[in-house]
């Protein structure tokens, strides 16, 4: 198990290594600089070069590479050239609130509804109940979260005026984003759940524990459901690049401070380091809870930890 | 009754043994592709999708055509109008006929959508077969560079490539082709080391069947389904990633039409004139559904597994 984290916090690593090396190179690909390229004209060339060499801009591309490296193995991720004299990590981590808020509270309502729906469907499996449930879960994956997120601030905000409209002023606003990024999270859920439970309702112990005449109730909660929500660890990969794509389209359409909304933004800036910052951020974050995914469902599920001990 | 036992002994007789016929199969047989139409055509909503599906296809590639107007001419004479007599989904702010902008712009989503799928299949099913038939220490490599590639969130580097190319349908379906083939090649060389372990592969090399006759007759046709179920399903998600980069405004550019164009420009001016957003919103949604419908039904239809 050791040699297993080992090896896989070696991937990790070199995942996060490549990401920062192709973003970087990227980022020196692309057309335009972060600067007022008309203000900059006007400038003489003296000052041009004190501007490019306050951000070490003057040096080759490969020395820029190496000190980038650098300060990024040190948790340094830079400047950022549109919010002057800022840190990225520091500019990051003071939008980190309202995303992590919107986040958590879409994960938690999706989890819960998502297992509600799941659960009915498979124990009324072909019934209407069945039916309703993946008809949600089949507009939810097929309903682009920007698309409900408008039509949701349109009627619910605008024109029913039930919810704030947009801006992060009190906990209201928080709730028309959740409801617009945790429906993706319910589809992936209810249909994930519904398999495993009609999968696991099929096994033997299940019919041992009706011959032995135990209630319904005691066979679904001692039996069903606890073996089927093993597996449901396995699409948290799935689910958190749901919520990481939806942040982006959704905080902006809310106007919420957010990380995903600062990424947007900071494409639209041509803010490089703000960029490279929260690819790191994101990739980071990504990586890590594939990880810690991979280890709980070894912990959970014994039959895995076996086969991976191996390889 | 004994004495009746010899009547009806006389009304049987000996049937004369026809060999021939207790072996004849009656039934024409099936292939695999007839068999699963069968088994697709029981489900309703799968064909009622497939049917809509073709309804929408034949809408992209006529529907510009069958309105008064083409997609970019601008009338500043009739910017922002309800949908009427004149223009069925009405006008945005240019004046441009949105009936004309959708349809055009369906015809290029679907179109992105279906490239870079294409190009996923092409690449995925190389790859994946390549590592599964190679084995070894090729394979170990090759799987190596797939564990790294899928730790990398494959939307945040197809914005990043956004950026540094010109958009353009072309660029948008190469980024998204450049991490959307992992997929693809995982499940392939997943297959197809299954079925490489399998009986019949077993016996057909006991029988001295040549390596690329095992390839050709057993490995790809058993791998058929699953390359098809997988594109089923690349198709929704490429039409939404279009959409998003549009929406972010890292893809294709106005007068440029596309779900995603349309929408973004819809969702700009939503306070006053909604059904600028509502019509390709609903339009997307519609495609996507029942590529997800269908996608399930056709899995269902062409996995075995799946056989009741």
């Amino acid at each position: 198990m050791k040699r297993y984290i080992g090896i896989r916090i070696i991937y990790m690593i070199i995942t996060l290594f490549i990401i920062s090396t192709v973003t970087f190179f990227l980022m020196k690909a692309l057309p335009g600089t972060p600067f007022d390229e008309e203000k900059l004209a006007q400038l003489p060339d003296e000052q041009k070069q004190m501007i490019y060499a306050s951000y070490g801009l003057d040096k080759p591309v490969f020395t820029q590479y190496v000190n980038y490296i650098k300060n990024v193995a040190q948790g340094d991720l830079g400047t950022s050239f549109f919010y002057t004299g800022q840190k990225v990590t520091d500019i990051i981590s003071g939008r980190l609130f309202p995303s992590a808020l919107i986040g958590l509270q879409a994960v938690l309502l999706g989890l819960a509804v998502g297992l509600i729906l799941g659960i009915v469907a498979a124990y009324r499996h072909n019934t209407g109940w069945d039916y309703a449930t993946m008809i949600i879960a089949v507009l939810g994956v097929s309903i682009p979260n920007f698309v409900l997120a408008a039509l949701l601030q349109y009627y619910v905000g605008l024109k029913w005026g039930l919810l704030p409209v947009a801006f992060w002023e009190s906990y209201p606003s928080s709730i028309l984003p959740s409801v617009a990024l945790c429906v993706g999270v319910i589809a992936l859920i209810a249909r994930f759940v519904r398999t495993e439970m009609l999968e696991v309702l099929d096994q033997d112990y299940v019919t041992t524990a009706k011959a032995k005449g135990l209630g319904t109730i005691r066979i679904m909660f001692q039996h069903v459901i606890r073996n089927s929500l093993i597996s449901v660890i396995t699409i948290l990969g799935p689910i958190v690049v749901n919520l990481l794509t939806g942040s982006l389209v959704i905080e902006n359409i809310f106007g919420i401070p957010g990380i995903g909304s600062l990424f947007v933004d900071s494409i639209k800036m041509n803010d490089y380091s703000t960029i490279m910052g929260i690819t790191l951020f994101y990739s980071a974050f990504y990586v890590l809870v594939m990880l810690v995914v991979d280890l709980l469902y070894g912990l959970v599920d014994p039959r895995i930890r076996l086969a991976s001990g191996k390889g | 009754m004994p004495q009746d036992t010899h009547n009806i002994d006389a009304l049987f007789k000996p049937a004369a043994a026809r060999p021939g016929d207790q072996e004849k199969i009656s039934k024409k047989s099936l292939s695999a592709f007839q068999d699963s139409w069968r088994r697709l055509r029981q489900n309703k909503a799968a064909i009622i999708s497939l049917v809509i599906l073709i309804v929408m296809l034949l809408l992209a590639i006529a529907g510009p055509w069958i309105g008064h107007h083409n997609y970019y001419s601008t009338d500043y004479g009739a910017v922002y109008q309800k949908p009427n007599a004149e223009h069925w989904f009405g006008t945005d702010k240019f004046g441009r006929d949105q009936w004309a902008r959708i349809w055009q712009g369906t015809r290029i989503s679907l179109l992105i959508a279906v490239l870079a799928a294409a190009l996923d299949l092409v690449i995925g099913v190389a790859y994946g077969a390549v590592s599964a038939l190679l084995g070894g220490r090729t394979d170990n490599v090759m799987q190596r560079i797939i564990e790294i590639l899928t730790g990398i969130p494959s939307l945040i580097i197809i914005i990043l490539l956004m950026m540094v190319m010109k958009p353009g349908i072309v660029t948008i379906m190469i980024a998204m082709s450049i991490t959307g083939w992992v997929n693809m090649a995982r499940l392939v060389r997943a297959h197809i080391m299954k079925l490489k372990s399998q009986e019949f592969v077993l016996a057909a090399r006991t029988l001295g069947t040549p390596t690329s006759r095992i390839i050709w007759k057993h490995l790809i046709p058993n791998t058929i389904g699953i390359i098809v179920i997988n594109t089923m399903f690349t198709i929704p998600s490429a039409i939404f990633t279009e959409a998003f980069l549009s929406f972010i405004g890292l893809g294709l550019q106005s007068p440029m039409s596309s779900l995603g164009v349309l929408i973004n420009d819809g969702f700009s001016s939503l306070n006053t004139q909604p059904y600028l957003l509502l019509y390709p919103s609903i339009v997307i949604v519609l495609i996507m559904v029942t590529f997800n419908i269908l996608g399930d039904g056709l899995r269902d239809a062409l996995d075995p597994r799946m056989r009741k």
